[in-house]
């Protein structure tokens, strides 16, 4: 059973009746790789192109999150020599259809030679603590209804503070515009009763919109059915209240370690710390009086 | 030395954007806000003990400082003809609104407390002035180290317990630093006790951010960065000698004034590079939080006293 997402959006000030928290679950073990997240977040959203290169990170060409790549499909090859075995096929993900019959070869997408691959498509968290909110000095970021977060690009005046207060590097400046762009869960599309670009594109149901709560239970129970099946690496990342961004808008089930993919382990909301901060800063600035004032008016001659 | 942790990334790919904060514009400014704020101080003290010199040069460098503070804050935006929309509202969670209304307070007040004693004119509002910008100046020279330090630079993040005394100490050190410089050495006598005593509070806290942080001091002490605070060390160290053991030679003074002015840019500038370093590689991102975890799983199973470290898979 998991837990009653936070709620964010009361806390910003919209009233009892604000609709419910939505976001995004990302199962990763079912995703082809075939990066029509990234292709329908760009054309619904207008962002421009964001690098046509070869990057040498296998099928990756976009890199990572940034002012122009909201949505950025990760490709990891896994040597099965290396790496050992290859873990059990995960089962389908059939969201109460009926199971289709499995590949004449019994090899799954995800198994290609002596590769096997990962590939998880990541966005921006729509953290409960959000960083980039927390310190937006004009309040450019804020809050919708819907407890996302969002860059209102009229007011943005491009002082970039936000790309380092978040910990996990989405938010990014673009160039020759100036402006902090991100993933704004297409605000635009949910509030006219529509999912995401991305999550609608989706081939396989790995990027999944909704409310939170709902998804949440999902991939609980997703999750158990993968380590039932021996994939004992599966977990939940960013899922629930308990970590350092309070709760996440959008959360994930990956097949690895985080930062395999690129995440950080255990990121922090650096706002956190800030009366922490606060109090020592007011401490030096009492010192720094004092001392100054008390050496110019003591010691006249 | 901390042992070479293996760890996880995609492709050495940072996990953090690097700030978009350039250089010279934002260690630029943190220099001259901390010279500014401290000046302020300064400035009170000198003015109400009769030290015209002093007052004068304080008030003066105060204005100086803020101005080309505020020049450089603005070329650093991506959208400079938006700069207003900073005090479009008012957020304690964000050290740079909360510096932008300070500035907006401030700077005025400097200037006006330069203006008044340059011209002579408005001598009563000229003192309103000067106390203004003594009571705002210690918060301008010090709120920087909050600003930096709430991010998720680990770098910046991590040192932020004695951030703000390196900043405050670096301030009065740049302060009286400017003090020593342009006055003559029986005036200058408070500015060279602030700048010394500001350059050791600057020098220890310093010592003591880089020994708490372990493994993320690296970036605090290789390459250049690490050879641009050791010039800082070495410079305010040779300005500390020379402005208590030269106090009474005009040149001496004013070399140890100009010392210890560029040991703070330097110091600035340093902190702000290990920052940038720590933000590039996933190492400084992903080891001590692997590290956080183990230790949180092991305290978890073990009690109290988990070991530290270990081999990062």
């Amino acid at each position: 059973m998991s837990d009653m997402p936070a709620d964010p959006a009361g806390r910003a000030g919209y009233a009892a009746g604000h609709p419910p928290r939505v976001g995004f679950f990302t199962d990763t073990s079912v995703c082809i790789g075939c990066k029509a997240c990234e292709v329908a977040c760009k054309t619904w959203n207008e962002v421009p192109e964001d690098g046509l290169r070869l990057t040498g990170m296998s099928y990756d060409n976009s890199v990572g999150l940034g002012a122009s790549t909201w949505r950025h499909v990760a490709f990891i090859e896994r040597s099965v020599a290396s790496g050992g075995t290859i873990p059990p096929e995960p089962p389908l993900l059939t969201g109460g259809l009926p199971v289709p019959p499995s590949s004449p070869e019994g090899g799954g997408p995800d198994v290609t030679g002596d590769i096997r691959w990962l590939m998880s498509s990541d966005v921006c968290k729509h953290c409960t603590e959000a960083g980039c909110l927390d310190v937006c000095p004009t309040g450019a970021l804020f809050r919708t209804e819907f407890g996302t977060v969002v860059v209102q690009q009229d007011v943005c005046n491009g002082c970039g503070y936000c790309i380092p207060a978040c910990p996990f590097g989405v938010i990014g400046r673009r160039e020759g515009d100036g402006r902090a762009w991100k993933c704004t869960l297409c605000y635009d599309r949910i509030g006219s009763g529509l999912e995401p670009a991305c999550a609608k594109a989706c081939p396989t149901e790995s990027i999944q919109f909704g409310p939170l709560d709902e998804l949440r239970e999902r991939a609980q129970s997703r999750v158990a059915e993968l380590q039932r099946a021996g994939n004992g690496k599966a977990q939940l990342y960013l899922d629930g209240e308990g970590n350092g961004v309070g709760g996440a808008g959008a959360f994930f089930l990956l097949l690895d370690e985080p930062e395999v993919y690129g995440l950080p382990p255990d990121p922090v909301v650096p706002t956190r710390d800030l009366p922490t901060m606060w109090r020592h800063v007011a401490l030096a600035a009492a010192g720094l009086a004092a001392t100054a004032v008390a050496l110019s008016l003591g010691r006249r001659r | 030395m901390v042992p070479e942790a293996t760890f996880s990334s995609y492709y050495g790919r940072p996990v953090l954007k690097e700030p978009v904060w350039r250089a010279p514009d934002v260690p630029g400014y943190l220099f001259l806000g901390g010279l500014a704020g401290a000046s302020s101080v300064l400035a009170s003290g000198a003015h109400l003990s009769g030290r015209r010199e002093l007052a004068r040069v304080a008030k003066s460098g105060a204005l100086g400082a803020i101005s080309l503070s505020a020049v450089a804050l603005i070329h650093d935006l991506g959208r400079p003809e938006r700069f207003a929309n900073m005090l479009r509202v008012f957020k304690t969670t964000s050290p740079m609104s909360v510096g932008s209304w300070l500035l907006a307070g401030y700077g005025p007040v400097a200037g006006a407390a330069a203006l008044c004693d340059l011209t002579g004119k408005l001598p009563r509002a000229g003192l309103a002035a000067t106390l203004g910008a003594g009571l705002l100046g210690p918060g301008i020279a010090t709120y920087t180290a909050a600003l930096i330090c709430d991010t998720a630079v680990p770098a910046w993040h991590e040192g932020r317990r004695e951030m703000p005394y390196v900043f405050a100490g670096s301030a009065a050190s740049a302060a009286g630093g400017l003090g020593l410089l342009a006055t003559r050495p029986p005036g200058a006598r408070p500015a060279r006790d602030l700048a010394v005593l500001g350059a050791a509070v600057e020098l220890v806290a310093k010592r003591q951010l880089v020994s708490r942080l372990g493994g993320l001091a690296e970036p605090y002490e290789a390459g250049r960065t690490g050879a641009i605070l050791r010039l800082a060390e070495v410079l305010a160290a040779g300005g500390m000698a020379g402005a208590v053991l030269g106090g009474r030679s005009r040149l001496v003074s004013a070399l140890s004034g100009a010392s210890l002015l560029a040991a703070s840019a330097a110091t600035r500038w340093g902190i702000f590079e290990a920052g940038m370093a720590s933000a590039r590689d996933p190492k400084y991102t992903v080891v001590p939080q692997r590290e956080r975890l183990t230790r949180r799983a092991r305290g978890a199973a073990d009690g109290p006293g988990p070991p530290r470290g270990g081999p990062i898979g």
